[in-house]
């Protein structure tokens, strides 16, 4: 390993990669798209929230009803506080009323917090509606971490665990800036990668550069520096827009800086595995999307993983995109370093694996 | 002197083909050593070998000591290669190219100097892919020379090129050999070979059938002198009964072969002894075009095993 042959290949890529307005409106100017697109879509509240009749056992605490301020104010979900004659069964009565969602805070959800004491909320979901429950539950979720809570089980329960309180409370755009980001991380290597690699092996670029003293390995650290630098400007550009057009309360920290390395340390490998196992470069952008799309969908870029229904949110585990914009979503949200130090270790074990792979089966030469 | 590239009993197959035979032979330093062939002979396929892009199937070879494929990384600081078609990075120009391939090398490249030296000054801030296929060859060629090589490769360097960037690609390799630099070069011109090349080696169905200077290999392999005029065909029919030597008419010529040069003297003697108008007489000797076309002609033809001109 060479700075100086790392240093003049990041040089030549990252001038060629500049005097490309595709690649550059593709990494800079359309995520910034996307984020106000959806930004205005899902971030009013009122038409697209989902309306959870509620009942408040607890309703003379402030606790409670700030709790369900709250709620609101992820913009996810519409609170009705409803009151119910004695004896009525809310279960049964949310289905006469043709509602498939319902929330019951719990009488003492107030003493029971302010003494650290585990309390549940209840959450009524009807399977039948995934939707709405989803977004209940992420937005649950949402606050529940925001208060120090977390999901128990399965079930449709929220538990509170004893620790200090959290203030912060999140919108739907707190959630996107880092998907976004993730979204960046994700498509510029894999865009430009799988195609670039194909294509330098059908023009022989690759040949003339095993007739050089650059290795393969040093090509390789120049393209994953250059895709983190882009990652670290997309990560600048999300935060800012989310927060001059939004209002969204989410910054940077030291934390996610893991994340922008090893996220294009991970995707970086994987192009270069669907560019090598091609054909031609058509193919190679074929493969990279087949990869790209499903992982972009499901790994929470657009929307909170915790609003999935349940099946979609077990597939989400399996892409590499989800660990890296659920470990930003802890480090920038919910400040829960334990299990972000989690989701990196499994990028970085993913990203050692396919970047293995992906030196064993790049050839310059044939053989 | 040593030789700079030793190649022995080189054989390569893909399957069942055979593209190179068990070829010998082995280029002097300092020398400008010509590989001709026609396409798909072998030649591209031991031009790679040799430049370790591609392994042998057998045999040795070596490039300065060395051995290309095991030991490329070696190698490949010590020479300069142009492939067939130089590509390379899109939206680069030559100037930031040459500082690229100067970083990879080590080298301090003085980028004004060689771009001159290949004729492509003008083009120095041009983005490669503004470059026409010519230019594109040059900057290949201006690449392969910033590392200092003690051998340099060049792949059909002027196939495509103007007859101006062709005169400034062949002064580039006078040269590289004036500067005691070996330089292996395949070419379709012929007339490329003669002019520049020390040592030719002509290669058809994977083995060599001609091999020494251009001289040599025309004293070979090629035709007696000939004497022509501009002449009708009756004047050819005159000469046949006249004369002990082969004559031919074509395109409004006819061709008298000659055994040795006083020959001449008869035959114009009998040309003007026919009473048949003529003018314009010349004579005319094989050069290495004509050679090849007909080594490769006739080894088409079934006529020769490719061995036995070696």
């Amino acid at each position: 390993m060479r700075p100086r042959r790392i240093l003049a290949d990041l040089n030549i890529y990252a001038r060629n990669y500049l005097r490309n307005p595709a690649a550059l409106f593709f990494t800079l100017i359309f995520p910034i798209i996307l984020i106000t697109m959806f930004g205005f879509i899902f971030s009013n509240t009122g038409a697209s929230s989902i309306k959870v009749p509620t009942v408040n056992l607890d309703h003379s605490s402030n606790e409670s009803v700030q709790f369900l301020a709250a709620l609101n104010h992820t913009g996810v979900v519409s609170i009705q506080v409803v009151s119910l004659a004695p004896g009525t069964n809310f279960s049964t009565w949310l289905g006469q009323n043709g509602n498939t969602v319902g929330l019951v805070i719990p009488a003492g959800f107030a003493q029971s917090y302010a003494a650290h004491r585990p309390v549940n909320v209840t959450a009524y979901v009807d399977p039948q509606d995934p939707t709405s429950s989803g977004f209940l539950q992420g937005a649950l979720n949402g606050v529940a971490n925001a208060y120090n809570l977390r999901a128990a089980g399965g079930q449709p329960v929220v538990g509170v665990q004893s620790s200090t309180v959290g203030s912060a409370v999140f919108k739907y755009i707190d959630y996107l800036v880092p998907g976004l980001i993730g979204f960046a991380i994700l498509t510029s290597p894999m865009f430009s990668i799988a195609e670039l690699v194909s294509s330098y092996r059908k023009d022989g670029l690759f040949r003339q550069l095993s007739l050089t003293p650059l290795t393969r390995a040093e090509w390789l650290v120049a393209k994953i520096i250059w895709y983190t630098f882009l990652s670290v400007i997309s990560a600048v550009i999300m935060v800012t827009v989310g927060a001059l057009l939004f209002h969204s309360t989410v910054r940077l920290s030291l934390g996610v800086i893991p994340f922008l390395i090893f996220g294009p340390f991970l995707f970086v490998s994987l192009g270069i595995l669907a560019g090598s196992a091609a054909p031609t470069p058509e193919s190679a952008a074929v493969v990279a999307n087949i990869v790209t799309f499903p992982m972009m969908f499901l790994s929470g870029t657009f929307f909170p993983v915790s609003t999935f229904p349940p099946g979609l949110a077990l597939i989400a585990h399996i892409f590499p995109l989800y660990y890296i914009i659920d470990g930003m979503n802890q480090v920038m949200l919910f400040g829960n370093a334990t299990r972000a130090l989690g989701d990196i270790g499994i990028v970085l074990v993913l990203g050692a694996i396919l970047f293995v792979a992906g030196v064993y089966t790049f050839r310059w030469r044939e053989k | 002197m040593p030789d700079t590239i030793e190649v022995t009993k080189l054989t390569k197959t893909y399957g069942p083909v055979t593209a190179v035979n068990g070829i010998d032979f082995t280029v002097r330093q300092g020398d400008v050593f010509a590989f001709l062939g026609p396409n798909g002979a072998g030649k591209t396929t031991t031009t790679e070998i040799l430049e370790g892009l591609r392994p042998r199937t057998s045999g040795e070879v070596r490039v300065l000591g060395l051995d290309p494929w095991s030991q490329g990384r070696e190698l490949h600081r010590q020479v300069g290669v142009i492939p067939q078609e130089f590509r390379f990075i899109e939206k680069i120009t030559p100037t930031e190219a040459i500082h690229y391939y100067g970083a990879l090398f080590d080298t301090h490249p003085d980028a004004p100097k060689l771009l001159e030296q290949v004729a492509l000054s003008d083009k120095a801030n041009a983005r490669f892919d503004t470059l026409s296929g010519g230019q594109k060859q040059k900057l290949g060629l201006a690449l392969a020379l910033v590392s200092e090589p003690k051998v340099c490769f060049l792949d059909e360097p002027t196939t495509g090129l103007d007859p101006q960037a062709r005169r400034a690609i062949w002064q580039v390799i006078r040269t590289l050999k004036s500067e005691g630099r070996t330089v292996f070069l395949t070419t379709h011109y012929l007339e490329e070979a003669e002019l520049l090349a020390d040592q030719v080696a002509i290669i058809n169905h994977g083995s060599i059938i001609a091999r020494g200077t251009p001289e040599q290999i025309i004293e070979a392999h090629g035709g007696a002198e000939r004497l022509s005029v501009e002449a009708p065909p009756s004047m050819a029919e005159y000469l046949k009964r006249s004369l002990p030597y082969p004559v031919q008419a074509a395109d409004g010529r006819v061709n008298i072969e000659m055994r040795e040069k006083g020959d001449a003297l008869r035959i114009l003697t009998a040309i003007e002894a026919s009473g048949i108008p003529w003018k314009g007489f010349s004579t005319k000797t094989d050069t290495l075009e004509d050679v090849f076309v007909r080594l490769v002609g006739r080894m088409d033809e079934g006529e020769i095993k490719g061995t036995a001109l070696a």
